[in-house]
Formats: structure tokens, C-alpha cells, sequence
């Protein structure tokens, strides 16, 4: 296990799966995030919170994904910058992306963000007069809705979450299809492939994403 | 045609180098880089000065010495060539080529374009060989090997062990090579009797001189003059699943 972890391929297997396990829960997400426009999404968070004991694991399972990959990031991100040596004075590139050269760095945004988002909507600290857990709907339930709708009807807010998932929308265009290559499932035939769907599921997460603040920004959720 | 060349001149590995400015007059469109660069150094050595050192051997693609960066591409800009095999009509008269050697901390400068690239024959030396007894030499067709496994087998054995995929990787990784010579041999059945610890093995050293970790840039094989794939790497990250499974690691 220790070679595993001290191995270049091991290392990038564990990017690869612990990256996987985040794409999956940004995938669920999403998903929960469209309940907001079936008029559930207090409902939904209300069942999120019923069984404390499950959350609780599922975040920790979560906060250790989360953990490695960072972790796994950094050290390779360093580990690359000093194998490469002496800078060229001319430097062109051929394949590589945007998205595939700044993977820590958007990784940094989303980390960031990340923290924000937390303590905006689950600790509720960041715009308390808005807390959910404050002020009940007719049901009784926390008002996630209300917090949502008063929050991205301010365009800085909106712009900021925007911003952030341009950042994740860049990380997983190159992310998706790295996971396919470093697990040894590409192929000549199916690299485009995978490269695509990469970048497509990347974009539509963004768009699932971004349209909760837009659409309350523009008026069409409101209060 | 007339050129001028910016060039990485630097005496001993210890010593620091720089880039310095030459003419390269009255070229033939017809020459290759290399003997463009010949015609530099006559010049050179005429005027009393240290002609440029590079690397070259063979002068015709496949021994792999040639290694400099130009213009920022490894091998320079057309693809599926070495230096030497990249001709001076691929360029215009007036421009201003960069030449550089390749850069990688585990590739340190010898002198000017020259770099030392025992390090990947040092991976080769972690397992890049066959040593199980296969007793004497098969009859011919003894060993069934399907088409295919020869073609891909015969696809990765391409690799000349130049290092421009160790050039072109902005994380200066040796993977490309590596994970061509760890597919070459697994393909065969020769190679399968050691391929999980060939492939731990190999990647150990990649790692131990220095070589960056891959991360998927994909411009190794852009860079590479003899088409090696990246389905290879995958190849090799698969190798390395299995040996994790067997439990050679």
C-alpha cells in the first residue's frame, strides 16, 4: 500500500478515483438543485437532514475524497514544476488545454468557493438575516427557497457563483476525460470520445449550475 | 534563404547558459536543420569562435540523437519528424528561429544543445527487458501471436528513445517512452512472464530521476517524430492495475 501511495501511477489513480467520487456528488447535486424549480427544494432539504447519522458519514466520506485529491494535487503540481528544469525561452504547445494547464489553479477557486458556499448555505453564516433555519415556510420547514431567491437577486452574489463555476466547469472539461485515460480506459477510437463527453458533461453541469442564480437574477423565481 | 538563430549556448553543465543571436546565411531550402546548422558552425570555426554542439547520429530519423527544441516544439514544427529530418523549406527566408535543448531536470545540459539522457536508458534498465528463460529459439509460428497484438506490439516498439515526449510534457515526464516499452513487451507473450513488475519497476526509476508524473497534457504525442500513441500510457496505467491486483504491489 505504501508503494501504491508513493508511485506516480498510484498517486494518479488515487486523483482519478477520489475525482470520480466528486463528480458524482456534483452530479447529485445538480440534480437536487433542480427541485427549486418544482417548487420541493424545502422539502428536499428537509429529507437531506432526517437521518443526522448518514449525513454525517456522508460528509466525512466526502471531506476525505476531498482531502486526497487536494492533497494528491498539490504534491504532484509541485513534483511537475520541479521536474521540468531551466524554462524555455520559446515555448509553443500542440494538444494541451487551457482547462489541463491550470487544473491547480481552478482547483484553488473551487476550494475557495467552496468554503464560501458552505458557510453561506449550510452554516448559514454569510447573509444570516436570509438563514433558512430561521425562518420556517408555511410547512414548517427551513425556507431554503426564500434564502436562495433573496440571496442571487443581488447581481455581485449571483456573478460570484458564476465565476466559481466557470472555475469547475474548466476543471472537469479536462478532469472527465482524465479519469477514463489515468484508469486505462481510452483508447485511440474512444480518447475523442471520452474527451467530448468530458467537455459536454461539463457544460451541462455548468448550465444546471448557474441557471438557479440566473433565473432568480432575471426575475423568473422569485418570493 | 537568410536566418536568424537564437541559440542556447552553455560550456560545461555547471555553467550558466544563455541565448545568443547568430546569422545563418545563404541557406538551401533543400538542407536539413542539422545541415543548416553545419553551415553555421563552418562559419563559426572560420571566424575563430566555439561552434555550437548538438547531438546527431544517424541523420535520417531513427536513431533518436537529435534533440532540440525549436521555435518551442520539440523536434521543431512539422510533426512526425526528428531534427534531422526537418528541412529549411519549411521555413521563411528572414525568420527568427529559437533552438533549444531539451529541458527536463532529469535531462541536464552537457553543453549547449547537447543533454544527458541516461536517465531513460536507466528506466529502460529498471525492466525494459525480457529475462525469462524461454528456452531455445521457437520454431517459427510455434507461439500463436494474433495480428493485431503484433501490430500494436510492433507500433510501440517504434519508440527511438529521443525525449522530445520528455521535452514537449509541461510536467517534464518520461510516461510516453515509459509506457511504450512496458505495451511493446506485455503484447507478447515473452513479455508477459515479468510484465507486473516490469511495470512497477520502470515506473519507480521514471520517478527516481526525476521525471514529472503525467497528467494527461496529451503533448507527448503531438511531439513524438515516431506517432507513439497515448493509448499506451492508458496501457501502462492498466499494467499497473493489474500488477496492484496480483499483489506485486
Amino acid at each position: 500500500m505504501l508503494t501504491f501511495w508513493k508511485s506516480t501511477v498510484g498517486k494518479k489513480l488515487l486523483m482519478a478515483a477520489t475525482g470520480l467520487m466528486m463528480i458524482f456528488f456534483v452530479l447529485a447535486h445538480v440534480l437536487g438543485n433542480f427541485t427549486i424549480y418544482f417548487g420541493w427544494i424545502n422539502t428536499y432539504a428537509e429529507h437531506l437532514h432526517a437521518l443526522p447519522a448518514l449525513l454525517w458519514a456522508f460528509r466525512l466520506f466526502m471531506l476525505a475524497m476531498l482531502g486526497l485529491h487536494v492533497f494528491l494535487g498539490i504534491q504532484l503540481s509541485w513534483e511537475n514544476r520541479a521536474a521540468r528544469g531551466e524554462a524555455y525561452a520559446m515555448k509553443a504547445t500542440r494538444r494541451t488545454t487551457f482547462a489541463a494547464k491550470n487544473m491547480i489553479w481552478t482547483g484553488a477557486v473551487i476550494g475557495a468557493f467552496l468554503i464560501y458556499h458552505l458557510l453561506h448555505f449550510t452554516v448559514q453564516v454569510i447573509q444570516p438575516e436570509f438563514a433558512a433555519r430561521a425562518n420556517l415556510d408555511a410547512a414548517g420547514h427551513p425556507d431554503v427557497f426564500r434564502m436562495l431567491v433573496l440571496s442571487f437577486q443581488s447581481l455581485p452574489m449571483a456573478a460570484l457563483y458564476v465565476l466559481a463555476m466557470i472555475a469547475l466547469l474548466l476543471h472537469l472539461t479536462h478532469g472527465i476525460q482524465s479519469f477514463f485515460q489515468t484508469f486505462g480506459l481510452s483508447n485511440d477510437n474512444t480518447l475523442p470520445v471520452t474527451q467530448k463527453t468530458g467537455t459536454v458533461m461539463a457544460a451541462l453541469l455548468f448550465i444546471g449550475y448557474i441557471s438557479v442564480p440566473i433565473f432568480i437574477l432575471i426575475g423568473l423565481l422569485s418570493v | 534563404m537568410n536566418l536568424i538563430l537564437h541559440v542556447w549556448r552553455q560550456g560545461r553543465p555547471d555553467a550558466p547558459g544563455r541565448i545568443e543571436q547568430y546569422p545563418a546565411k545563404d541557406i538551401s531550402p533543400d538542407m536539413s536543420f542539422l545541415e543548416m546548422l553545419d553551415v553555421v558552425n563552418d562559419e563559426l570555426i572560420k571566424n575563430g569562435q566555439e561552434p555550437i554542439a548538438f547531438d546527431h547520429d544517424c541523420r535520417e530519423g531513427i536513431c533518436g540523437a537529435c534533440s532540440q527544441v525549436i521555435n518551442g516544439l520539440a523536434h521543431g514544427p512539422q510533426e512526425l519528424t526528428t531534427v534531422c529530418q526537418l528541412h529549411m523549406r519549411h521555413f521563411r527566408d528572414g525568420d527568427t528561429i529559437y533552438i533549444e535543448p531539451w529541458r527536463s531536470r532529469a535531462f541536464p545540459v552537457t553543453k549547449d544543445l547537447i543533454v544527458d539522457r541516461t536517465a531513460m536508458d536507466r528506466i529502460i534498465q529498471g525492466g525494459g527487458y525480457t529475462s525469462a528463460h524461454t528456452g531455445g529459439c521457437a520454431d517459427g509460428n510455434a507461439v500463436m501471436i494474433p495480428k493485431e497484438d503484433a501490430d500494436t506490439a510492433m507500433d510501440a516498439a517504434q519508440c527511438i528513445g529521443c525525449g522530445a515526449c520528455v521535452a514537449a510534457c509541461p510536467n517534464g515526464s518520461a510516461m510516453l517512452f515509459t509506457s511504450a516499452k512496458v505495451s511493446h513487451l506485455a503484447m507478447l507473450p515473452q513479455g508477459q512472464v515479468e510484465a507486473t513488475k516490469r511495470v512497477c519497476r520502470m515506473t519507480e526509476v521514471m520517478k527516481r530521476e526525476g521525471f514529472g508524473n503525467c497528467t494527461n497534457h496529451y503533448e507527448c504525442e503531438a511531439a513524438c517524430p515516431k506517432g507513439i500513441r497515448v493509448k499506451f500510457i492508458a496501457k501502462l496505467n492498466r499494467e499497473y492495475l493489474k500488477a496492484v491486483r496480483s499483489g506485486a504491489k
